[in-house]
């Protein structure tokens, strides 16, 4: 068939593809029509390469193609059911599924840490060699007897700015101990290392001070969000890095954008408990107002609630 | 043929073709990005101004959704492009050719801070150097390219000039077919020389040189085309 005929016999039927997937990704109308007029077009645009048609027309026709690729592909699923399913039990689920690098990420905060306070309270000058001495200096106003707030460094400070540095600060440090993981998860294990070894340099600082009785206070509650939230983040980029340098029977293209996947839901939890973590420190934790007695007990009750999410929630119909 | 062409089989069975974008665009549609982000900021920070502590904890929040959502926002609901990528004429893809979810374009957007090390997206731009779809490394793990979009299609334009119509002087393989008929397609796009050049080449089927040989050429398209 000539290329003139071609073209005159499928004009229309071209022209009233396009209007129908001018809007990109969103449902058309005529949308029941769709997937057999996409694939006829698909057809003429097979048929104009293999009969040699000029470049125009088949650039033209992969246009068509690509918009209808794109439209009838793009549907997405609404938001909402799948942040229900997700909270109920997908997200543990997910966490379990990557236990080895989750337990790995938490070693790495956890071990430094745990040995930081006591080896500092033997050996105090310790503290100076990983933290700056005005840094520590500041701590000790921060956490000072009487202090109106706790963990900030004047009065100027209100809750709701800090709620809004805390965001800002907090969430960032889980994203990167996340993206640092495609450099074979090295990244990630120098953010996971760096925040254990700073909030433990820290804590036993200022346990040795004296100042515990603020300190661990105020850290309780917010950590059973924020450390787990870290330790997410750190395993979804360890889980990258591992996919990279074994990626086992897949391609390492292929077990990268595998591993990204099979980690977003970590780093989505993360950054939700990042939030709300934000939310318990700037409103809750500093509170000088709240009897320590009280912030312990809720401390006790969201470290337990967080570790029987993941270790049970969403074991019914797995 | 050296081309950055890149093909993508779809379940129709048909092969769409797309041309990944290179580091020169990207980093055009990334600094007018910047600058958007910039003003905004700016406004923002004026606006909350007045607030105090209140501004500044909102502010610090809008920061935030800046840094990291902004390039997300855009990618899932703009059909692929951030206000930058659209006046650069660049979109995001998925890498078989569907448009990207919110999952990927996060991937992206978080990992575009290791794009960014050690210094100035230098291990991006290694990453998209390294690869034949110039992917950096968010794209990699994401699974997305940014593509070149396709201008709109040129409207079918007639032969110039010649009217008449000729047959080829004997059988014309298609591959030669096509040449013919993609030189009459694309000759508003030469020069005069140019074009008197190119059918110079063919004056053995032609028969003829100069401007008489291009204005059979013409010919020949609109007969191998079937125009009269």
């Amino acid at each position: 068939m000539k290329q003139e005929r071609f073209e005159q016999a499928h004009r229309e039927e071209w022209a009233a593809f396009e209007a129908m997937v001018a809007g990109g990704d969103q449902v058309h109308p005529g949308a029941d029509r769709l997937p057999q007029a996409y694939r006829r077009v698909c057809q003429h645009l097979a048929l104009a390469r293999d009969r040699c048609y000029t470049a125009g027309l088949v650039q033209r026709l992969n246009r068509l193609v690509m918009a209808g690729h794109q439209t009838l592909y793009g549907s997405a699923l609404g938001l909402a059911p799948q942040w229900g399913r997700f909270l109920a039990g997908g997200l543990a689920r997910s966490v379990r599924a990557l236990y080895r690098p989750v337990l790995l990420a938490a070693m790495l905060v956890a071990v430094p840490f745990a040995a930081l306070p006591p080896a500092i309270a033997r050996a105090p000058q310790l503290a100076y060699l990983f933290e700056d001495p005005q840094d520590l200096a500041r701590m000790d106003t921060m956490y000072r007897p009487g202090a109106g707030h706790f963990g900030r460094a004047g009065q100027a400070q209100t809750d709701v700015a800090m709620f809004g540095f805390y965001i800002w600060n907090n969430v960032r440090i889980s994203f990167q101990a996340f993206a640092g993981g495609i450099f074979l998860g090295l990244g990630s294990v120098f953010f996971l290392l760096y925040n254990g070894v700073h909030g433990g340099a820290v804590a036993g600082y200022l346990t040795h001070a004296g100042l515990g009785r603020q300190f661990w206070p105020f850290v309780a509650t917010h950590s059973a969000l924020e450390l787990p939230a870290l330790v997410l983040t750190g395993a979804a980029g360890l889980h990258l890095g591992w996919a990279l340098l074994a990626p086992g029977r897949r391609s390492r293209a292929r077990a990268l954008v595998e591993a990204a996947r099979e980690g977003m839901p970590l780093v989505y939890g993360a950054a939700l408990m990042d939030g709300l973590a934000a939310l318990i420190e700037a409103f809750w934790s500093s509170s000088a107002l709240v009897p320590v007695a009280l912030k312990l007990t809720a401390a006790a009750l969201l470290w337990t609630a967080m570790a029987s999410y993941f270790l049970l929630a969403g074991r019914r119909r797995a | 043929m050296i081309d950055t062409l890149c093909a993508q089989e779809t379940p129709e069975g048909v092969e769409l073709e797309f041309s990944p974008a290179g580091p020169a665009p990207r980093a055009l549609a990334w600094i007018v990005d910047a600058a958007i982000r910039f003003i905004v900021y700016l406004a923002l920070a004026s606006a909350l101004h007045g607030l105090g502590q209140l501004g500044t904890g909102v502010l610090l929040v809008g920061l935030f959704l800046l840094e990291w959502f902004y390039p997300v926002g855009f990618e899932v609901l703009g059909r692929g492009q951030t206000p930058g990528k659209r006046l650069l004429g660049l979109r995001v893809l998925r890498a078989d050719g569907a448009p990207v979810g919110w999952s990927r374009s996060t991937v992206r957007s978080l990992l575009a801070f290791a794009d960014f090390l050690p210094f100035g997206f230098a291990a991006g731009l290694t990453a998209m150097l390294l690869g034949r779809r110039c992917q950096r490394l968010g794209d990699r793990a994401a699974g997305t390219v940014v593509v070149h979009v396709e201008p709109a299609p040129a409207a079918p334009r007639p032969a110039p000039g010649a009217v008449e119509s000729l047959a080829p002087p004997f059988p014309l393989t298609l591959p030669e077919q096509r040449a013919i008929m993609g030189f009459s397609e694309r000759a508003p796009g030469l020069t005069l020389e140019r074009a008197r050049e190119l059918a110079d080449l063919l004056e053995p089927v032609t028969g003829a040189s100069g401007d008489e040989g291009v204005a059979r050429l013409h010919a020949m398209a609109r007969n191998l085309r079937g125009l009269g």
